[in-house]
């Protein structure tokens, strides 16, 4: 069954439609790239799906519960995660700190908070011990206690990932996660993200510029040009497709392999 | 020689209260400004507060901790009200909002004839004291510092720095705001209460804009790292004009600059320190 359906998906600024009625569908298990070049409306598809911008029309579903009009913070709790194109981590935290507060819906204390009895200091402990999982698993548990502003850029990006993560997701829509990366995180990165894949059975819907790891992550890929589906299917048939060919010319690179995006 | 000690035992006595009074405030704004949130009602809440304590302690001679149950209630039912159609928004709407309550609340409190109007409610019984006012910051301490170190507290923390990336973290932002709001005010009422009861009079005036300005200096200077931050700052503002005196007329103005030249070289307060947010 399909986890993630977008019919029909729409948003305009002022005069300028961002999104423009997109249709598409991400089956579980897979890694589903979403390509385009510049301002062809990516993040602004990534923010209504996770509910940060209302839809001027569309409608968006993960697997049969209907998204529309939930607020962020209910589509969390029904298995959406995401990263930002623009790193927003919590600065002033530390990095363990960020990552606990992924956990949020899935940890229930109330009054334990007050009261300090046994439950609440075993959800806190557990809550720790997989935070710090979680860290390891994206390489950065020695950075555990850093504050989270003070992490160099590639480490940040990690961080992000992690805190999605701990959202116990079923879906993870990550916005560039190797833009600003060297080569060797990207190696790492594209491991990092096959095992979430492999592994965890994670689903994931990628936004990214780096088209060596598009292509040898995605086993599907939608592409958007001018807030429109310009083309889906598997990575051979969309590089063949003259849309996308003319939609990456179009935009002064000759080949789809050497865009790349400045981080907006 | 003896009106001198008397005199000095009193100026003392009430500096002892309006410190706790004042910790409780800068507590009761910290709340506040701990979600993001900006609150200038905070003066008016502890109007209610005060007013409801003493009315209920003048008219009806109910026990002191039925007064200050209610002090705490009825400002936490206002700020429901005020915050139900304010924090779905964002920004600074609630800021206007509660600004706008403290001027509802003062002509209330004039034209009460009941309340005593202009004159204000005097003859209000001694209660509590030192005992009640210190005992509530220390329990309000102790709490806010438990709350902290939760995933209440990172919740909170996450919507100070970034508010969509927190709801994306699936904190519920209404939720959050409203009862933000609702403890604050909640606490500032208890602190009207607790004042109203060692000072015998209250007045409609005591509780305008100037007092709201003031209670949010408490925690601009001490800063909101922790909850001893803002319990730091209100206790050297209420110092400071005692600790000046001396000056005569340029307290006011050494004061201001005291406030000024902290937080503009001091953003994150006096006490900067930032509490760990785990259990
Ligand atoms: N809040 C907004 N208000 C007005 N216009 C916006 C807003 N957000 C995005 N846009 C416009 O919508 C278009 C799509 O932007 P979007 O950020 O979704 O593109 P993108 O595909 O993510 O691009 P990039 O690869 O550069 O990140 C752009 O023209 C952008 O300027
Ligand atoms: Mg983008």
């Amino acid at each position: 069954m399909t986890l993630l359906t977008v019919q029909g998906l729409t948003r305009r600024f002022q005069g300028l439609v961002a999104v423009d009625s997109v249709d598409f569908a991400v089956q579980p298990g897979t890694v589903h790239g979403l390509i385009g070049p510049n301002g062809a409306g990516k993040t602004t598809l990534f923010n209504l799906v996770s509910g940060v911008l209302a839809p001027s029309a569309g409608s968006v579903r993960l697997g049969d519960q209907p998204l529309d009009g939930l607020p962020p913070y209910r589509r969390t709790a029904l298995g959406l995660a995401r990263t930002f194109q623009n790193i927003r981590i919590f600065s002033e935290m530390t990095v363990l700190e960020n990552v606990m507060t992924g956990l949020h819906t899935r940890l229930s204390a109330t009054w334990g908070i007050l009261l300090r009895g046994p439950g609440f200091r075993a959800e806190e402990r557990r809550a720790k011990a997989k935070a710090r999982d979680l860290l390891a698993f994206v390489g950065l548990i020695d950075a555990a206690d850093t504050r989270a502003g003070d992490l160099p850029y590639g480490d940040q990006r990690r961080l992000e990932i992690a805190r999605a993560l701990a959202c116990e997701p079923r879906l993870v829509l990550l916005d560039e996660p190797a833009a600003g990366m060297n080569p060797a995180e990207t190696h790492a990165l594209l491991g990092l993200l096959r095992r979430l894949r492999d592994e965890r059975g994670l689903t994931l819907l990628l936004v990214e510029h780096d088209m060596p790891l598009v292509m040898s992550l995605c086993d599907r890929l939608t592409v958007l040009n001018f807030g429109r589906r310009i083309a889906d299917g598997t990575p051979a048939e969309v590089r063949a497709h003259p849309a996308v060919i003319e939609a990456y010319l179009g935009t002064g690179s000759h080949e789809v392999s050497v865009s790349r995006g400045a981080a907006s | 020689m003896w009106d001198a000690l008397d005199d000095f035992y009193w100026t003392y006595q009430s500096l002892i209260h309006a410190i706790g009074v004042n910790g409780i405030l800068a507590l009761s704004v910290y709340v506040v400004l701990a979600v993001g949130q900006l609150s200038l009602g905070q003066a008016a809440f502890m109007g209610v507060g005060a007013y409801t304590g003493a009315l209920l302690s003048v008219k009806f001679g109910v026990p002191f901790g039925v007064a200050m149950l209610a002090s705490a209630v009825v400002p936490a039912l206002l700020a429901l009200v005020v915050g139900g159609p304010t924090l779905r928004l964002t920004g600074v709407y609630l800021a206007i909002a509660t600004i706008g309550l403290g001027e509802i609340t003062r002509i209330v409190f004039l034209n009460w004839d009941y309340a005593g109007g202009a004159l204000g409610l005097s003859s209000i019984p001694e209660r509590g004291g030192v005992v009640a006012i210190y005992g509530t910051l220390a329990v309000l301490l102790v709490g806010l510092t438990l709350v902290a170190r939760s995933r209440v507290g990172r919740a909170m923390e996450a919507m100070r720095e970034d508010e969509a990336a927190a709801g994306v973290m699936g904190v519920n932002l209404p939720r959050y705001r409203l009862v933000a709001l609702v403890v604050s005010s909640a606490m500032a009422g208890v602190a009207g209460c607790l004042s109203a009861h060692v000072s015998s009079f209250i007045g409609p005036n005591e509780y305008g804009f100037e007092a709201a300005v003031t209670i949010l200096s408490y925690a601009l200077l001490g800063g909101i790292g922790s909850p001893l931050a803002p319990v730091l700052g209100s206790t050297i503002l209420t110092l400071l004009p005692e600790v000046l005196r001396p000056l005569a007329d340029f307290r006011l103005m050494v004061n201001g600059l005291i406030i000024v030249l902290a937080v503009l070289f001091m953003p994150r307060g006096i006490l900067p320190w930032r509490i760990a947010r785990t259990g």
